[in-house]
């Protein structure tokens, strides 16, 4: 959905995110910035129903409001402060799993505005559930699309067709940006380490403030304790402690939560965070 | 009645308040005000006024208030303090005007805290109006940050005639009185909510949800805004944690997150969608006011509640009427013990925290005894929760993104302590964000000389 807010529209870059909340007794969630538009002042969101919040914002209107929308937040990815000619030498791919698909488009739009064409993988449960094909495809340099159920494109998960990509076709990336799921970011981070490619990771702990007041999303970053919302979003993937924050975001899971995801599963098929356990 | 005695004050008794957010302490009815105003001396020369870091003129309203004049009471201290019935709660008054009281040497000081949030709210619950200002002189000033400095500032420049708006990232005006003291020390939407319409019924605008150095530039505001002047009161809100073993087992947190929770967000009401882990034994380890109310919130929620301070009872730096409050509701004090591990079962949640015994050795930089740690001495206390009340810092986000802004090696802003000048021509600051974490009333003083110097400033510009 697109949101009117122009002081965040003007300052936002790509890899950077919000905080929005519902009403007076909402709480506060992070999301992506999908996309926006600096001269109509608005930011598109993208966002998957998953519990009370997102419920409650699926059932939003055109002419609605939220109560609260504030950003932009976070660091903007690293490569919108390189030079430009050197970023161009670089064969870039970007893995986005479910959702993030969302936060990966503004990263290639803007590298496509600068002249660089970075491929993609897009990867989700089956045909219906894919995001952004043609917004992506106008920007990508290749896009390739992955499907659980090979319904559409490739079938099976990220991981494999990007082993795919580097092993069968002998591609040579020196750059992978994976924005997904953290089981998907983690399991992306120990292929690569393989190879020895640079990955850059989006990661997406519990917040509350946002602004770096009170450490909730604390994650290990090459043994050293950061705050996801005002260090990163962005991180060095194979200096993350995934196992450390992956526990650490099932802290506020309820009993409720759990069981509204399993009954997901069931009906789509579609294991959550647990499909890549060949890998284990 | 007896001239030594300062008249009680009535509170909810410890076993009931125990269970509810409700506020402790319930306040003077108004003969009770008028019985302690009598005991004023009304001194020739006040050393509590000398104390008042805004300087109330305290004699003259205490007067008032002994003549039953409360609207003119509410008048005096209007004209030093936009925040007095925040102040009347939760100043350290015993080190401040109390502490210099002449009633005080030889028995109880007059309970000017007490007094003064009488007088506040009983012009709240009457209406009474303290919105006068001079006529707008169409100048505009920008105000970082509506907590207590930035509040102050705020409301001292719109009396003078200045267009005021101030930016607050989060999204309710009120810094540390929203989401760090809890509501049974300072209500929210009564008093704080008030306090906030009073600094907005200057004129003053408040735009919330705006984060200065992401969403906007200090430089966007001066340059394309047209603010003439900048007032940085951003705190010190950056937690600290120990960076021991465990610490970022499920189950740990900043005081601030779990007090953001409870506090800002709600998370103890029902209705509200904020979840809190409430814990059902839970350590707090600091001996500040943050601790103390971290550790009442988790009491009030349910938890069994420990105090982990690494000094001894006479060091604990929170003020004395909290700490009895805390020890008054059963909450339990380790004191000479500081944590070395935090322990946590196979799925990673905290089971219990490892401590050291401590002993108090020669006194340090600050004056208080250095605590040392007895060898041999490890012992471990079993909870499912921990709080991390070790004290805050600024947050570097407004130094960094804004050129010439000078910070010192603790990341707080360089500013003269008359004025608030900072190394940017026509940027001020003061608060946390300058001195680090203090006292809501040192913020107070600290915006309160800052828009004198800024109404200078803009005079000779």
């Amino acid at each position: 959905m697109d949101v009117a807010a122009p002081r965040v529209a003007k300052s936002a870059n790509p890899g950077q995110f919000v905080i929005v909340k519902m009403d007076e007794k909402g709480e506060r969630i992070p999301l992506t910035i999908c996309d926006y538009d600096k001269i109509a002042g608005t930011v598109t969101i993208v966002f998957q129903t998953v519990g009370a919040s997102t419920k409650k914002m699926a059932l939003l209107a055109e002419g609605d409001y939220f109560s609260d929308f504030v950003g932009p937040l976070g660091q903007p990815s690293e490569f919108i402060e390189e030079n430009i000619e050197e970023l161009k030498q670089k064969k870039i791919i970007f893995v986005a799993g479910g959702v993030g698909a969302a936060p990966v488009y503004p990263q290639i739009k803007w590298l496509h505005e600068h002249g660089i064409a970075a491929d993609a993988i897009v990867g989700c449960k089956s045909k219906d559930y894919l995001l952004l094909e043609k917004e992506i495809k106008a920007v990508a340099g290749k896009l390739y699309v992955a499907t659980d159920d090979g319904s559409y494109g490739y079938q099976g998960f990220v991981t494999d067709l990007l082993k795919d990509l580097i092993e069968k076709e002998g591609q040579k990336y020196d750059l992978v940006i994976a924005i997904g799921p953290m089981i998907m970011m983690k399991f992306i981070t120990l292929l690569t380490k393989q190879y020895g490619i640079k990955t850059i990771v989006s990661m997406n702990p519990v917040m509350v403030d946002g602004t770096g007041m009170c450490g909730g999303c604390r994650l290990t970053v090459g043994g050293e304790t950061r705050f996801a919302c005002v260090d990163g979003p962005e991180f060095d993937g194979h200096l993350v402690d995934f196992d450390e924050a992956m526990r650490r975001s099932t802290q506020y899971q309820t009993e409720e939560g759990r069981a509204e995801i399993e009954r997901q599963e069931k009906e789509t098929g579609h294991v959550c965070n647990l499909g890549l356990g060949e890998h284990n | 009645m007896e001239i030594k005695k300062r008249v009680p004050v009535m509170e909810q008794a410890p076993e009931i308040r125990r269970t509810n957010f409700d506020e402790v302490c319930l306040g003077y009815s108004e003969a009770e005000a008028v019985e302690e105003a009598k005991r004023c001396l009304h001194c020739k020369k006040p050393l509590c006024v000398t104390q008042c870091p805004v300087s109330i003129n305290i004699p003259d309203f205490i007067e008032h208030v002994k003549e039953r004049e409360f609207e003119k009471a509410a008048r005096v201290i209007a004209e030093s303090s936009s925040l007095p019935a925040v102040c009347g709660r939760v100043c350290p008054q015993e080190i401040q005007c109390e502490g210099q009281c002449v009633l005080g040497k030889k028995g109880d000081a007059v309970a000017i805290g007490k007094l003064e949030r009488f007088v506040a709210d009983w012009s709240r619950e009457n209406n009474i109006d303290l919105s006068q200002t001079l006529p707008k002189n169409g100048r505009k000033v920008a105000v970082i940050g509506a907590g207590p400095s930035g509040l102050t500032c705020a409301g001292d420049l719109a009396k003078l005639g200045y267009e005021v708006t101030i930016f607050e990232a989060l999204h309710k005006a009120g810094g540390v009185l929203v989401y760090g003291i809890p509501e049974f020390r300072l209500p929210k939407e009564t008093v704080v909510q008030h306090e906030v319409d009073n600094v907005k019924a200057l004129g003053v605008k408040i735009e919330t949800n705006v984060i200065v150095g992401r969403t906007v530039s200090v430089d966007e505001l001066m340059q394309e805004e047209g603010f003439e002047a900048v007032f940085i009161g951003s705190g010190a809100g950056l937690p600290m944690f120990m960076n021991i073993p465990g610490e970022n087992s499920n189950g740990v947190f900043s005081a601030n997150e779990y007090l953001t929770r409870s506090n800002l967000m709600k998370a103890f009401k029902e209705g509200y969608d904020t979840p809190i882990k409430a814990g059902k034994k839970v350590a707090v380890v600091g001996g500040g006011n943050v601790a103390m109310d971290a550790a009442r919130t988790a009491l009030r929620l349910g938890a069994e509640v420990h105090i982990v301070y690494r000094r001894s009872q006479a060091e604990l730096p929170a003020r004395a009427e909290e700490v009895h409050h805390a020890i008054e509701e059963g909450i339990h004090f380790n004191l000479l013990c500081n944590p070395v591990e935090i322990l946590a079962d196979e799925k990673g949640w905290v089971k219990g925290i490892r401590c050291i015994r401590m002993e108090l050795g020669e006194p340090d930089a600050s004056g208080r005894r250095r605590p040392v740690e007895i060898p041999n001495s490890a012992f471990e206390i079993e909870v499912d929760t921990v709080i991390m009340a070790l004290g805050t810092t600024p947050n570097p986000l407004i130094s960094s993104t804004t050129r010439g802004l000078e910070a010192n090696k603790k990341g707080c802003l360089i500013a003269a302590e008359e004025t608030g000048k900072t190394t940017l021509e026509g940027v001020f600051a003061g608060g946390d964000a300058v001195t680090g974490a203090a006292t809501v009333i040192l913020a107070m003083g600290a915006g309160k000389k800052a828009a004198a110097a800024i109404a200078a400033y803009l005079k000779n510009k």
